[in-house]
C-alpha cells in the first residue's frame, strides 16, 4: 500500500477504515468474538477500561475492547468519548467501603487480623508457567473453588484499625468545609490540587504510568517506605439522595478495589511520629492500579508533612499533568500529522546556521 | 498457572522444563557470579537476571540463586517473614517441588538450602548449609543516592561517609538510629552491604556464620555473598552502639525470650498476643515441652498453630 498524500485524502481514509475492519476481524474462518465472551473471559482488561474510561459498564467496556482489537488505551478512548455524551443525572453519596461484600482482603501489617486474611482470586501465587491445556477448548466441567459458606462479617474493622486507637495512624477525617467535590471531568486541573482532584486524576490515570511513578518512589527516586495496611476487593452499594425524596436509595452494586497504604512518618515540631496514609480506589479488580495510586497519593502529600519534594513523583504539577493516557497518547500520535510548514521553517534555519558556521570557520582558518 | 493437574510434576505440560526450571547455561552464568561474589564478600555482582514465573519482588533473585545451586539430593526449606506456612513460602516451595522434584522440609536443621525472605532462622546455621536471601533492594546507598552510576563509584572508593551522616542525622533528630530493618553492615571491613530487609535483630546472626550466605536481587540484577566465618559489622558510633530490638513479652505459645516476635491482633478490642515469627523454632520448642505463660484463649491458639504440629520432612 502506497501512502498517497497531498490530495485525495478521503479515499485513503476510507481505505484505512477498511483495513482496520479487516485487521480487527482477522481470519474470517475463525468464529467472531462476542462482547459477552470478552466481558466474561477478559474480565481484568474490561476492569481496566472501565476504570480509566471512568464508566462502570462491563458491556460497554467489552464492546470498546472488541472494537479496539484489545488495545486498552484505544478502548478507553472509545469509552470516554461515549461517556462525554451522557447526561449527569446525580452525584452519589460517598461510598462506604467499610461495608463491602469482601472477595479479597489482605493486610501486610499484621500476621493475623480479626476476620482473617482473605486471599481471594489473585494471580500472585500462581506460577507463571504457560498452561498448554488452554490451547484446546474443553467442556467447562471445572471443579468449583471452595468458598466459605458465609460471607465475611462486614462489621469487622479494617485490619489496621486495631492500632488506630493508639493514635499510631493518621486519622482520616472529612474536610471541615463541605465544599462540593471537585469534578475533574467538568473542570480543568487547578494547582495546587486538592486531594479530591488528585485522587480523581490518579484513578483515571494511565495504569502503566502510575505504576511506573509508584515504582520510582519505592526504588529510590522518592521517599516511600509503605506497608499495605489493607487491600480489599468487593461489592459496594451505590446510593444516591434524590432531593425530591429526601432519603437515600440504592441504585446498584459495583465491584471496587481499595488500597490503604501506611507510610512511616518520623514526626515534626508539632506532630508526633505516626503512620500516614495513601489511598487508592479503582473499578473492578485493578489491584496494581489501586496500590500504585495509593503510593503516588502519599508521595504527593509530602508538602503536608514538611518533607522535601525533590523527585518527579513528589511534584504535583508534573504528575497530575501527565497521568492521562488519552492526552498523552493523543499528543504523541499527533506527530504523524503533517508538519510540512513547521519543518520547512526549521530546515531553512538550520541551513542558515550551517552557512554561518562554515563562514566563521573559513575566515578563522584564513586568519591563522 | 495453577490448574487441576498442578501437583503432577510436569504432567500437564507438552514441553518439559529443565531441572530447577533454568537452563544449564543460565545456571552456569549465575554460579560464576556467585563464585565471584564469594571471593569478594559484600560486592554486588551484576548478573543476567532471567524472567522467572513469579513476579519481580516476590523472590525472583532468591529463586534464581536457589535454582542454580540446588541439586537432586538437596533438601529445601523456604520461609517468608520466618514462617514456613506463609503463602509466598508455600508457593516457592511448591515451585521447586514441581520443577526440581526435590525434598522439602520445614525443619531448619534438616535443610541443606534455606531460601528466606526477611528473616534469619533462630536456630543457628551450620557448615554445609546455604541460606539464600531474597533481596528487594541490594544497594544500601540507594536512599541517599538514586543513581547507580554514582553509588558504584562510592563503593569503588569505599566512600561511605554519606551513610554515617544519615545515621548521625537520625541520632540528631530522634536521639537514636531510626533504621529498624535493612540495617547497613560493613562486610569483611570493605564493602557496605544491605543485609536485605531482615530486622536488625538478625544482623548479628550474619556475622561469622558457618553457613554460606547468598543474596539474590532479581529485579535489580545483583548477587552478593557472605562466605562462612566472615566478619560483618553493623554500622554504629562509639557513643551510640548498635542495639537490637527487645520485647517485654515472651512468645505466648512457646515462652521463648530470645526470638523475634510478631504482634498478632486477637480482637478488635485491641487484644494482642506475641508469637515467634520463626514458626519452626516455635514448633520445635513446643514439641520439647516449652509452653508460653500467657497462652491466651486456647481457641485463638488453635487458629495460629500450623495444621500439623510435628512437621517431618515432606516426601518427594
Amino acid at each position: 500500500m502506497a501512502y498517497v498524500a497531498v490530495k485525495g485524502g478521503e479515499e485513503a481514509i476510507l481505505n484505512s477504515h477498511g483495513l482496520v475492519a479487516e485487521d480487527r476481524r482477522g481470519d474470517p474462518a475463525v468464529p467472531e468474538l462476542t462482547v459477552r465472551q470478552i466481558a466474561e473471559q477478559f474480565g481484568l482488561a474490561v476492569d481496566r477500561v472501565m476504570c480509566e474510561g471512568s464508566v462502570y459498564d462491563r458491556e460497554l467496556a467489552a464492546l470498546a475492547l472488541k472494537q479496539a482489537q484489545g488495545d486498552a488505551v484505544e478502548a478507553i478512548f472509545l469509552l470516554r468519548a461515549f461517556r462525554t455524551t451522557l447526561p449527569r443525572l446525580a452525584v452519589s453519596n460517598a461510598l462506604d467501603t467499610a461495608r463491602m461484600a469482601i472477595q479479597r482482603r489482605v493486610s501486610a501489617t499484621f500476621k493475623d487480623i480479626p476476620g482473617g486474611q482473605i486471599l481471594g482470586s489473585t494471580y500472585e501465587y500462581t506460577h507463571r508457567l504457560l498452561d498448554f491445556d488452554h490451547l484446546d477448548i474443553v467442556d467447562c466441567d471445572m471443579p468449583k473453588a471452595k468458598v466459605a459458606d458465609d460471607p465475611l462479617d462486614p462489621t469487622f474493622p479494617r485490619a489496621f484499625d486495631s492500632i488506630s486507637d493508639e493514635d499510631l495512624i493518621e486519622a482520616e477525617l472529612p474536610e471541615p468545609d463541605q465544599s462540593p467535590v471537585f469534578d475533574l471531568t467538568r473542570d480543568p486541573l487547578a494547582m495546587p490540587a486538592g486531594r479530591d482532584q488528585r485522587l480523581q486524576n490518579l484513578a483515571r490515570g494511565d495504569e502503566g504510568f502510575v505504576v511506573g511513578l509508584a515504582y520510582s518512589a519505592l526504588r529510590g527516586y522518592g521517599a516511600a517506605h509503605p506497608y499495605v495496611g489493607e487491600t480489599r476487593v468487593g461489592d459496594v452499594t451505590i446510593e444516591i439522595l434524590p432531593e425530591e425524596l429526601g432519603f437515600s436509595v440504592s441504585i446498584g452494586d459495583i465491584i471496587v478495589t481499595e488500597c490503604q497504604m501506611l507510610d512511616f512518618f518520623g514526626g515534626s515540631e508539632d506532630e508526633p511520629a505516626r503512620f500516614t496514609r495513601g489511598y487508592g480506589l479503582s473499578f473492578g479488580k485493578s489491584e496494581r492500579k489501586a496500590m500504585a495510586m495509593a503510593i503516588v497519593d502519599r508521595s504527593l502529600r509530602c508538602r503536608e508533612y514538611g518533607e522535601e519534594a525533590k523527585y518527579p513523583v513528589q511534584d504535583e504539577e508534573f504528575v497530575l499533568s501527565h497521568t492521562d493516557n488519552l492526552e498523552a497518547a493523543g499528543f504523541v500520535s499527533h506527530l504523524t500529522l503533517p508538519h510540512y510548514v513547521d519543518f520547512q521553517g526549521d530546515l531553512q534555519f538550520i541551513r542558515q546556521l550551517r552557512e554561518e558556521h562554515n563562514r566563521r570557520r573559513s575566515s578563522k582558518e584564513a586568519a591563522e | 498457572m495453577t490448574g487441576p493437574h498442578d501437583n503432577a510434576a510436569g504432567r500437564s505440560f507438552r514441553q518439559p522444563y529443565n531441572f530447577a526450571y533454568l537452563d544449564e547455561q543460565s545456571k552456569r552464568m549465575i554460579r560464576r557470579c556467585i563464585l565471584k561474589s564469594m571471593a569478594v564478600p559484600g560486592l554486588q555482582v551484576p548478573f543476567g537476571s532471567r524472567e522467572m514465573p513469579l513476579a519481580y519482588g516476590w523472590g525472583t533473585g532468591g529463586i534464581q540463586v536457589t535454582a542454580s545451586v540446588i541439586g537432586p539430593n538437596d533438601t529445601l526449606k523456604v520461609i517468608d517473614q520466618g514462617a514456613d506456612d506463609a503463602t509466598n513460602a508455600v508457593s516457592i516451595r511448591r515451585f521447586f517441588k514441581r520443577v526440581a522434584g526435590i525434598a522439602t522440609t520445614e525443619i531448619t536443621e534438616a535443610a541443606t538450602i534455606i531460601q528466606t525472605r526477611h528473616r534469619v532462622p533462630e536456630t543457628p546455621l551450620k557448615e554445609g548449609q546455604i541460606i539464600v536471601y531474597q533481596v528487594p533492594s541490594p544497594e544500601p546507598l540507594r536512599r541517599l543516592e538514586p543513581r547507580d552510576s554514582e553509588t558504584r563509584k562510592m563503593h569503588a572508593y569505599a566512600e561511605y561517609g554519606l551513610m554515617s551522616v544519615e545515621l548521625y542525622e537520625d541520632i540528631a533528630r530522634f536521639g537514636h538510629i531510626a533504621t529498624t530493618n535493612s540495617y547497613p553492615v560493613m562486610t569483611n571491613g570493605r564493602y557496605l552491604m544491605s543485609p536485605s530487609p531482615i530486622p536488625k535483630f538478625d544482623n548479628p546472626k550474619i556475622a561469622n556464620n558457618p553457613a554460606i550466605q547468598l543474596f539474590g536481587a532479581g529485579r535489580e540484577k545483583r548477587i552478593y555473598a557472605v562466605p562462612p566465618y566472615t566478619q560483618v559489622q553493623s554500622l554504629d558510633f562509639e557513643d551510640h552502639p548498635f542495639r537490637v530490638q527487645r520485647w517485654r513479652q515472651c512468645c505466648s505459645l512457646c515462652g521463648a525470650t530470645d526470638s523475634y516476635l510478631d504482634e498478632i491482633v486477637m480482637s478488635d478490642k485491641g487484644r494482642r498476643m506475641f508469637v515467634c515469627s520463626d514458626t519452626d523454632y516455635c514448633t520445635t520448642r513446643r514439641n520439647h515441652g516449652h509452653l508460653g505463660p500467657d497462652r491466651g484463649d486456647p481457641a485463638d491458639i488453635e487458629l495460629l498453630l500450623p495444621s500439623k504440629i510435628a512437621t517431618g520432612s515432606e516426601s518427594r
